[in-house]
Parts: structure tokens; sequence; C-alpha cells
């Protein structure tokens, strides 16, 4: 009998390494929320923090901000989704877009949020475009476009940074369910194309894409960076006013902020569960539709008005990103001046020796996590083919947690397992806090590629006497560099992105590029902001370069040899 | 609102607390080492010195300091920004609740006013230790009484002054012709120009002192401020004038009242974009200061009150459980010293008045003040007219709950 080897306690050990900060910060939230919490002295368990919490003024709004923005943004990019792929299915356009969004999902939720911030504020570039020639506004007008009364801006931001997600999540879905075929069926009986992707294609996608779909549902319900930055202020959306209460130095509010924390719980998987409730209904009301027969036109209209949408939201994303970039360059530019009136690199020489520790940081880190996470993951996908296990619906559920469950609702317990272990505030704190979320999306990212490995490479290899750890090393990684560098280069752009862990883990200690730049956002020099949210969304997008790239370098005589041999 | 940059989620370090870390009061004595043994052992320290991190140019000052302390006395100057400076008493109040008494994580904090005035209470602070740094004798107590008193709270030792604030507001010369000289013509003024108009957020500091400029000059018995609250009627009945003020005022705001600024710095921005024609500011030079760095237009210019605005003094302290305790002093010694008090004043930097008393000067250091241009949007002293004091503490705290209570919801 095989001597079981360190690989076979790798997923156990991944399991324990980002679930138990999950567990325990879920604990170490609640109990407080009920009153226990002896060094405050609460020793007893009570539901007064509950009461405070309900009088606490102005919590109906923030709830109403984070329902209303959490589900309008998740509806949104859901529905924008699957009609762009519905009306596009096979064409060239979706490697097109596809091409546009990867980059998209790389740059920072905070990045896209303060880009978006300029782009459409009553004094920003789009008016600027048409001000004062087209409009007449001297001024501008006093309308709120950011952080509006209703959070909209909140939610196109979302909407922005989501669509790109749930698309790559779905067209990888596309290869799991034989939509070619489902598809030429539908067509053969007559289907229009948009309405046999919607009745053949999508009932068994809907299926892949939930996991993910509920994990967006979650983050826009729990969003604090972007909300910081688009939603309004007094009083903000619920897991803002959540950290906020944290803060408060009357300490007897850190029951409440944790009653708050839960309540965010409760809202996330409440509003799963609402969400769900939405799937039975419209299942039942779909069924009768597909069973209807009806056969739908030709969708040109539909296909016209997604692309429009889904081009104009890339494009704007894009604007705001170059509105950034070029604040960072910019001495004056006032409104209603289209571009800089003047331009000048001493934001960037001022900032240059900040600039540079916090970008190090932020490097430092982001490899940290995602080289950590690559290597437990290699791991655990490698035992399960060794083994030949197969990943089960509920280990896919594990691994989501960590996306599933509110930032805010459990980070703070987590601090309490940071302090026990005595890592509170050190880097190592923080790489593994960036790591809760790294390595799901790196599990996620690599999963398929690695299993869509022709297994007759190992075996063939295997047969020519090599043990499992060279074929490891030999055959399967070279062959799968390229996806491997791929994973690294996600999980390094989700470091980047991370915001309250990085508050949480790093005890104001470690500033990263994305906490500098929202906190500036305050209301810092436009210029300064540009040139961190730049560098923030610049480091994500050099790691997928790098990914493409290398393998390039790397392979390149090799991989030429043997196509060479391979022709002979 | 308040963006926190630094949660500081201490109910965690509480998790680890003692019982005796409960009840344990924090030892204080007075320091009293010569400044020679300080200054040695203040070598090689790494200096944690959480200050307001909310405006650019404030930054750029804290970072040139940095630079000037590694140089001259070899200390490693790390600036952690805070959004709320209530967030670094938070983090001391349940370090202490944790029991941790020494090595704590923060070295010196920008500091006044409420939270001053909690961390003293609280005995959260080091010291007294002002006796011993060699540059607060150069302090102008006679003529800046607030540099000893702080909102009402004597300073004692447990702080030490490092610039004058004075409430002044900034608009844009172009677009307003008459300013309000108080603050019923301010309403007026909003009034005629609806939408025109803002302040930020409370609790920002600016936002809440609006308040209290609204408060001191609208009750019927200002003197009452200067007292702690004595009870909930008393409150009602003092600030009763400044609600009816702010509903009234409120619908002729910028987004009518329903939004407001984060920051100053925020409303600066709006300035500057032509969203609004005011802004308000604290330092005196402000405006000058940041037309010198293109953030305002040169149109940009400043006016005050007639009967005077709030002023008050900002200081520095050392937690009780500072790591770097002779770091932190010389530190502070240094931000009181001639140098570094006359670059802070430049508008070209960050236009924030000095503490000390130039007669008390050499001449040399008194060249260094004379020779800092003053810029056009500057008032004189003369023109900045009468200071009036901050209201005792208290007052603030349970002005800001109410304006929670009837303008955030």
């Amino acid at each position: 009998m095989p001597r079981r080897g360190l690989l076979a306690y790798l997923p156990a050990l991944t399991l324990a390494l980002f679930l138990a900060p999950v567990a325990t910060g879920l604990v170490g939230t609640w109990l407080p929320a009920f009153g226990y919490f002896p060094t405050l002295g609460g020793d007893s368990l009570t539901l007064k923090s509950w009461f405070v919490l309900f009088a606490q003024p102005g919590l109906g709004e923030s709830l109403r901000l984070t329902i209303l923005s959490g589900f309008l943004a998740t509806l949104i990019a859901f529905l924008l989704t699957i009609l762009l792929l519905a009306a596009c299915h096979g064409g060239r356009l979706i490697l097109v877009l596809r091409g546009l969004m990867a980059p998209l999902i790389a740059v920072p939720h905070a990045a896209v949020a303060l880009g978006l911030a300029f782009l459409i504020a009553p004094s920003g570039w789009l008016v600027r475009l048409v001000s004062p020639w087209a409009t007449g506004w001297q001024l501008p007008p006093d309308v709120a476009t950011v952080q509006d009364p209703n959070a909209l801006a909140l939610t196109f931001g979302l909407v922005v940074k989501e669509l790109p997600f749930l698309l790559l999540m779905t067209l990888a879905a596309l290869e799991h369910v034989r939509a070619e075929e489902r598809l030429a069926v539908a067509r053969s009986l007559g289907y229009g194309p948009v309405t046999a992707w919607l009745k053949a294609v999508l009932p068994a996608v809907y299926r892949q894409i939930r996991l993910p779909l509920y994990a967006v549902l979650a983050y826009a319900l729990s969003v604090v960076d972007m909300a910081l930055i688009l939603a309004p202020l007094t009083p903000p959306p619920l897991a803002v006013q959540v950290l906020r209460w944290f803060n408060d130095p009357d300490l007897s509010m850190r029951f409440v902020a944790a009653a708050g924390a839960s309540l965010q719980l409760l809202i996330v998987a409440g509003s799963i569960a609402l969400w769900r409730l939405g799937e039975i209904v419209v299942e039942r009301l779909g069924r009768a539709w597909i069973a209807g027969g009806r056969r739908g036109g030709n969708g040109r209209i539909t296909r016209l008005l997604t692309i429009c949408l889904v081009q104009g939201i890339v494009a704007l994303a894009a604007a705001g990103l170059l509105g950034l970039a070029l604040w960072s360059v910019t001495r004056r530019w006032r409104y209603p001046d289209v571009l800089p009136s003047a331009f000048s690199l001493e934001t960037w020489a001022r900032q240059a020796p900040e600039v540079a520790a916090i970008a190090g940081t932020t490097l430092a880190t982001g490899l940290a996590a995602a080289a950590i996470a690559l290597v437990l993951v290699l791991g655990c996908l490698e035992n399960e083919q060794r083994r030949g296990l197969s990943l089960t619906n509920r280990a896919l559920w594990l691994l989501y947690t960590p996306l599933l469950v509110p930032q805010v609702a459990f980070l703070f317990g987590t601090q309490v397992l940071a302090i026990q272990v005595g890592i509170d505030a050190t880097w190592l704190a923080l790489v593994w806090s960036h790591l809760l979320f790294v390595l799901p999306y790196v599990f996620l990212t690599l999963g398929d590629s690695y299993r869509a490995l022709d297994e007759r490479y190992a075996r063939t290899a295997l047969c020519l006497g090599a043990r499992p750890n060279r074929v490891f090393w030999q055959v399967k990684l070279p062959m799968l560099l390229r996806p491997v560098l791929f994973a690294l280069a996600v999980g390094f752009a989700v470091s980047v992105t991370q915001y309250l862990p990085t508050l949480f883990a790093g005890g104001g200690r470690f500033v990263t590029l994305t906490t500098e730049a929202v906190g500036l956002a305050a209301g810092g020099d436009r210029r300064v902001i540009g040139v961190y949210a730049f560098l923030q969304a610049l480091l994500p997008l050099l790691g997928f370069a790098g990914a493409l790239a290398l393998p390039q370098l790397l392979l390149g005589p090799r991989a030429q040899r043997r196509n060479l041999q391979a022709a002979a | 609102m308040i963006r926190r940059r630094l949660p500081v989620f201490s109910m965690l370090l509480a998790a680890l607390a003692t019982a005796s870390g409960l009840c344990a009061a924090a030892a204080q004595a007075a320091e009293t080492r010569p400044w020679a043994e300080i200054l040695k052992a203040a070598e090689g320290q790494t200096v944690y010195w959480n200050a307001w991190g909310g405006d650019e140019r404030i930054n750029a000052y804290i970072a040139w300091v940095r630079d000037q302390v590694k140089q001259n006395f070899s200390i490693d100057l790390q600036h952690v920004k805070l959004t709320d400076t209530a967030d670094a008493v938070s983090r001391v109040l349940a370090e202490r609740a944790a029991g941790k008494k020494e090595d704590g994580a923060i070295d010196l904090i920008w500091i006044n006013g409420e939270n001053f005035a909690a961390m003293k209470d609280k005995q959260l602070l080091y010291g007294p230790f002002t006796k011993v740094l060699p540059n607060f004798d150069l302090v102008d107590f006679d003529n800046k009484p607030s540099t000893l008193v702080d909102f009402t709270v004597p300073t004692e030792g447990y702080e030490a002054p490092w610039g004058m604030a004075k409430l002044n507001f900034i608009y844009d010369s172009a677009r307003v012709e008459k300013t309000p000289g108080s603050i019923p013509e301010l309403l007026d003024w909003a009034k005629t120009y609806p939408g025109r108009f803002t302040y930020p957020a409370p609790p920002d500091f600016l936002g809440s002192t609006f308040l209290k400029q609204v408060l001191i000059e609208l009750a019927p018995d200002p003197a009452f401020l200067q007292a702690p609250v004595e009870n909930d009627s008393q409150v009602e009945q003092v600030a009763r004038p400044l609600w009816q003020y702010l509903d009234a005022l409120h619908p002729h705001l910028w987004r009518g009242g329903k939004g407001f600024p984060a920051s100053g710095p925020a409303q600066r921005q709006l300035l500057d974009d032509g969203e609004v024609d005011i802004t308000l500011s604290f330092y005196p030079s402000e405006a000058s200061s940041a037309i010198a760095n293109d953030l305002l237009p040169e149109t940009a210019r400043t006016f005050v009150l007639d009967k005077g605005t709030i002023g008050n003094t900002h200081f520095v302290a050392i937690p009780f459980n500072a790591k770097a305790v002779e770091g932190a002093l010389v530190v502070t010694n240094f931000l009181m010293s001639p140098k570094a008090q006359a670059v802070k004043q430049s508008p070209e930097a960050w236009g924030d008045d000095t503490v000390l008393a130039l007669s008390k000067l050499s001449d040399g250091d008194r060249q260094l003040f004379a020779t800092l241009p003053r810029g056009d949007a500057t008032l004189s002293p003369e023109e900045l007219g009468p200071t009036l004091l901050e209201p005792h503490p208290s007052w603030m705290t349970r002005i800001e709950a109410e304006w929670q209570q009837r303008y955030a919801r």
C-alpha cells in the first residue's frame, strides 16, 4: 500500500488555511453581537445591541441603499451577460469582447470607481465634453450623479466591474454544457438565434454559473471600497456604516458594529435565498415559455442593443481609467476644459518615493499571496488526479465561502485569531488575509485547464518509468505553463484589489495602492489620486501581460523545435 | 462623512484582555530626563505618527518632516494616515482594554479638542512631557492662549502645540461679489444663490466647526458653551437656534442639502470645479497655498465673519503605551522648531500659522518668518478678525450626534 505523502494532506490543509479564519471570524463577530465580550464588560448573552442597532438613525436608509444597489447591479450584469451571449453566440464579436473584458477584470474595483466618479460627476469629463457649447452650462449643474441618493452611481460601478466576471465565467461554463449541439438542434427546429440560446442553452448553463452569480450578489451587497467612492455618505450603505461603528471611539459601539456585521451576513444570506426563490419562479414560468414553442425573431434588435450597452460600458470604464492617467500628468485642469490646460510630471516626481514604497508593498504582498495560493492549488489538483477524485458540488461551495460571506461580517472576528497567533498587523497576517480571497480565484482559474490536460501524456510518461513527481514537474507543469501563469496573474490581481482585508490585517501599518487610492478619494488632490489609481490599475495589467508574454520567452525555442519535430 | 482609512478593530485586541488590563489605569509620570539622554535614546527608533491624512499638501509637509528627522536625528518617522483622529483614540483605548501597557502601535497622534479631552480624561496619554522640550519655551503663550487650553480643557503638558487654526471661508471672487458677514447673512446669501454653498458632513472637523460657529453666533447665551454640558434640556435650549437655522439653510445648499462633501479638501475641489462658490478652511493661508499649488484659481480669496470665527490650536500627543517615546519627543520638538514652523507657514507648503512667539526667536530664525510671502488671497492678521473660543468638547459630541439624527437618515 502506498504511503500517503504530504500531498494527500494538502487539500485539508488548504481548506483549513482559508476556512478557519472565516469560521472563527464569524464566531468572533456573532458572540459580541449578542453581547458576549467579557473584556468590554459583556459576559452574558443579550439582545441589547440589536435593539441599539435598530434604533440607529439612518439604518433604514442604509439598508435600502444596500439592497437596491446589490440587487439592481447583479440583475443588470446578469441580464446583459446572457443577452449578449444569446445574441452573439459563436460570433467573432464575443472573442473581441472577451479580449476587452479580460483587462477590465484585472483592474481593481477602486480604480474603476475613481475613474467613473470623475467621468460622470456634474463637473466631470462627460459634461466637460459638451459644455458649455452644447449645454450652456457655464457652471456644472447641481445634480447628484455621483453619491446620488439612490446609489445608482454605485450600482453602475458594480455593473461595470461584475459584467466582465460574469461574462468570463459564463463563457467558461458554456464549454461544459455542449452549447453548440443544443443550439444546433434548437436552430434546426426553427428557433431564432436569441430565443434558441435562451430556451436551449440558458437552462443548462445557469446551473453552472449559479455560484459565481451568488458571489456577485454577495459582493454587490457588501462592497466597501466602491461604496466609499460612489455611494451617498449620509447615511452610507450598511457595510460602510458597520465599518464606521467599528471605529467609534465609544467602545460600546463595538457591540452594535458586531450586530451590524451580523445583520450584513443575514442580508446576504436572505438575498441569496430570495434570488433562489426568484430562480424557482422564473424556472416555472420559463418552462411554460419554452414549451410554448414560440420561435422568436432574428434577434437583431436585442443584438444591437446589448452590443451597444456592453461596448458603452467597456468604453466608459476605459475612459475613466484614461481620465485618471491624464490627471496624474496634469498641472491644471478646470471645468469646462475638455483637456488639461497645463501638463506636468511634478506629481509623479513628488510622489515617487512614497509611491515606490507603497507599490513595493502591493507587489510583494500580491506575489506572495498568489504564489502560495498557486502551490496549494497545484497540490490539491495533483492530489485530486493521482487519487482519482473529482470536485464535488459541496467542495465547490466551500471554495466559494470567502466570496459568499461578506468581508465585513467576518474579517473583524478574524482579527481575533491574528492577535491570538500574535501576527496582528504583520506582513504575514496581511498575506494570509489576501490568501483567503486569492485562493478561490486561483483554483477556479486553474482547475478547468488542469483537468482538461489530456491524461495520456501523464500516462505515457508513467509507462516510460517516470515517477509521479517527475511527471508533474517535467510533463504537466511545462505543458500547463500558460494557464499556471495566468492563474498567478489572476491571484495577483485579486490581491491588489483587496481593500478591507488590507485595512483589517494590516492594522494601518501596511498601505497598498488600493488603500491609498481609496483613502485619497475622500478629498485628496485628483492629480495624486490619478497617480495611485493609475498604478493600481497598471500593476495587475502588467501581471497579465507578463503571464501572456513569459511562455513565449521561456518556451519559444523549445516549443518551436517540438513543432518542427512533429511536422517531420 | 468620514472615510476611516485605518479601521482599528480593537475590540479584537480586547479579546485578549486580561481582567487586570480592564481596570488598570495607565501609569502616568512626568517626563524629566535630560534632553541629551532623550536625543540619544531616540536614535534609530521608528515613530508611528497617526495623523489625519486627508490633505495632500499636509501629507507632503509631513513627508518633509520625515526626511528632516531621518537626516538630523536618525529617526524613522512613519505617517499612519487617518481619516478621523477618533480611530487612533479608539485603538489606544482598545489596547489598554487588552492590557497592552507598552509597545503600543501608536507613538504620536495629531490631536486636539474632544479627542484630547477623551484621552486625557481616560488617562491614555504619556506625560506631562512638554517641559523637557527645548522648543516649547518659544511658544507664544501670551497671545495664543489656546496653546495651553484646548477647547476649554487645560493641556497640562500632555500635548504640544504645533499649529494655529482659524475658521475662514474661501470663495471665488470671479463668481462672488459680496460675501456674507455673519451667519444670518450666509443664510440670505444661500437663498439668493441656491446650490452654491455647502459644508462637509460632520463629524469631519470642518463640518463640526461650522456647526459650532452657527451655535456660538446664534445661541442666546454663548457663555454656557464654555462649560461642560449639564443636561439634555440645556442642550435642547442652547442648540435650538442652530437646528432652526440648519432647517432653513439646507434646502438652499448644494444638492438641496441631501448630500454633503466628505471633507474640507473635497469641498475645495468642488469650489475649483465650480460646483460651489464657497468652501471652508481652517488655515488662514490655505487659499494662497491652494493657488500656489494649482488647486484653486488665481481669483480665490478669503473672508471671515464680522463677529469673529472659531480658532484653535492643534497639537501632538503621545499615547501612554507608545513604543518609541523618545523618538516621539524628538519629533515633537522638531515640529515646534523655528525651521519646521516657518516651512509650515509658507503658502507653498501648508500655510498653517505658527505657534511660536516671533519675539522669542533669534534674529536669524525671525528672518525665516519675515521673508515668507503672504499671498494675495491671505487676509492680514487685522483683517482676520476676532477669534472665538472653542466650546467645551461635550457640546460638540452632543451636536454631532444630533446632526446625524436629524440629517443623516
